[in-house]
């Protein structure tokens, strides 16, 4: 059963690694913006699921905090660029 | 090895190889709004699958995963559409438009009236 969340977490991994890149690289704030959302649901999904490895319930309660505060910076940043702030 | 450990350990198989093609969309597609395409709409179901495997493997942990689960549906494409029109209203149009089909971009005369009426 363990190698099934190392597998997971290494396909995670890999994934956060391609779209740290892309915040890095990428040529618009868009492109940053988007990079910055997909880490943000990804983090909160291998958050839950260390969670569940560690056996602390508390790491639930944190990844849903974050995605709260993810989801209301990635709206502040789009109003921001579409010029209403 | 019981039932509910063979449900979650699928589900968060699926989960991550969903979230690993949405981060890889990010990497590789072109534009802005295919981007967003790929990163939202799969990293989507990813997350969402994911956290409903760990609720199969747990079972007290259920209803806080499916209010994480809820929160994600609703949270992810309202940014992405707020995004999407931030991009657009900033004068980054999608890679499809061009200047001889006009109408295949509708919003594009409700965002700019003015370059209509001063092309007429």
């Amino acid at each position: 059963m363990i190698y099934i969340f190392y597998i997971a977490l290494s396909f995670m991994a890999v994934g956060m690694i391609f779209s740290f890149v892309r915040f890095v690289k990428g040529p618009t704030a868009g492109d940053r913006t988007v990079a910055l959302d997909t880490l943000t649901t990804i983090g909160v999904a291998a958050m839950v699921l260390l969670g569940y490895m560690f056996q602390r319930f508390i790491y639930v309660d944190v990844a849903l905090v974050y995605a709260v505060l993810g989801f209301i910076g990635v709206i502040v940043i789009a109003r921001y660029l579409e010029g209403a702030l | 090895m019981s039932i509910m450990e063979i449900i979650g350990g699928i589900l968060i198989l699926i989960g991550s190889i969903f979230l690993f093609l949405g981060a890889l969309g990010i990497y590789r597609m072109p534009d802005v709004y295919n981007r967003l395409q790929a990163g939202t709409k799969a990293t989507t179901l990813g997350a969402m699958s994911l956290i409903l495997g760990v609720g199969f493997l747990e079972t007290s942990w259920m209803m806080k995963a499916l209010i994480l689960i809820i929160f994600i549906a609703y949270s992810n494409p309202i940014s992405s559409h707020a995004l999407a029109r931030a991009m657009y209203k900033r004068g980054k149009y999608p890679l499809i438009y061009n200047e001889d089909k006009a109408s295949y971009d509708a919003y594009r005369e409700v965002v700019e009236p003015k370059k209509e009426e001063g092309r007429l």
